[in-house]
């Protein structure tokens, strides 16, 4: 029987990250969702990139490993593909995962790979400065975006659902219990589980934005969701700007990228 | 006493997430200060500060 603290490093903390960062809440539900499932610590691997989330790997007591930025997912097909006995988490921030990583993301969900990927999109490159990314609103406040953005931002939901992914959720970080519940699913899920987590930058995007402290920035995040059940009422404008979240894709009717290799590799070898 | 909370107060950083979001009001917070466990004896175990706290400091005990 394993209890959250076989998977911490509990001598590692305090963590690095800013009073109020949502990314502390990450790490904590999936630290919760590991011990939920009693996967073995030794057959998890946590795979992250460059930026503040990425700094995630100090912390938990399973496998890491960080990869170049971008390439978070990339490295981590290769990880499940090697040995598909290991269970395989994707951490990235929103600049990792969906600005220079968004190749790899849609790739990634297209091909089907068996792992779980969890996108902290707090809305800007939270290490660096807070730079926009690919997911800064539009009209936000950003250190290369003094005068408010110009650009669209990705709905990255919707971006992975189009691209085939069997299971696609999306919460606030305040929604704990969810969370803990969508990681679950998403890891139990034989193909690409996805998760977008609307999490706070306090330090850059909330200050650059006057989005006042951690309670104040959290419970504004927590305003712009609606509930994929009460959004089916509502007009496009109405929905303006407001992020649809909740489980919003669950399919059992595709296969995975390593299974149908295995499959192929099956008939070829027995001719 | 419905729970026990055990505040690490070393990881701490403060961020009152825990004191605004806790129906109960069991928390005390000043700016730049860490929280208190003011009324520990008003808590009802929902564990919610233990999960939204970012910094891994609560952790609450059903009795
Ligand atoms: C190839 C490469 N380009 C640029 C950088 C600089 N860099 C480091 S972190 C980062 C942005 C991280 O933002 P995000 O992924 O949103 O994570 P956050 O810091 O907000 O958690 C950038 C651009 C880098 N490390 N490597
Ligand atoms: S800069 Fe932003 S993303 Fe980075 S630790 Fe601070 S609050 Fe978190
Ligand atoms: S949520 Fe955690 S870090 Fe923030 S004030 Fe409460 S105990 Fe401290």
């Amino acid at each position: 029987m394993y209890t959250y603290n076989d998977y911490i490093k509990e001598e590692k903390l305090p963590h690095i990250w800013c009073a109020g960062c949502g990314n502390g809440i990450v790490l904590n539900a999936l630290l919760h969702a590991l011990a939920d499932m009693q996967i073995p610590p030794e057959e998890v691997v946590i795979v992250t990139g460059s930026g503040c989330l990425a700094r995630l790997v100090t912390y938990p007591n399973t496998s890491t490993i960080k990869m170049l930025h971008g390439r978070v997912l990339a490295g981590a097909t290769g990880i499940k593909l090697a040995n598909p006995n290991l269970k395989v988490f994707c951490l990235m921030g929103d600049g990792d995962g969906a600005t220079i990583g968004g190749n790899h993301l849609i790739h990634c969900a297209r091909r089907n790979i068996d792992v779980t990927a969890i996108i902290c999109n707090n809305f800007n490159y939270g290490m660096t400065g807070g730079q926009y990314s690919a997911t800064t609103p539009y009209g936000a406040i950003t250190t290369t975006s003094r005068y408010g953005l110009v650009e669209e931002n990705f709905n990255m939901a919707e971006l992975v659902k189009a691209c085939g992914a069997p299971y696609v959720a999306r919460c606030s970080a305040t929604d704990v219990l969810n969370l803990r519940k969508y990681i679950i699913e998403a890891t139990q899920k034989k193909g690409f589980g996805f998760i977008e987590v609307l999490s706070a930058c306090v330090t850059h995007y909330g200050k650059n934005n006057k989005m006042g402290d951690a309670p104040n920035m959290m419970r504004q995040i927590d305003s712009m969701c609606v509930p994929a059940a009460r959004a089916k009422n509502m007009t496009e404008e109405e929905l303006a700007g407001k992020y649809i979240t909740g489980k919003l894709v669950d399919r059992n009717d595709l296969i995975d990228f390593g299974t149908s290799y295995q499959r192929l590799r099956e008939e070829v070898t027995a001719k | 006493m419905k729970a026990a909370i055990t505040l690490h107060e070393k990881r701490c950083k403060g961020c009152g997430i825990c004191a605004a979001f806790c129906p109960r009001r069991v928390y005390d917070i000043k700016p730049g200060e860490k929280v208190t466990v003011a009324r520990p004896e008003d808590c009802i175990a929902c564990r919610m500060c233990e999960f939204r706290c970012p910094d891994l400091a609560l952790e609450v005990t059903k009795l």
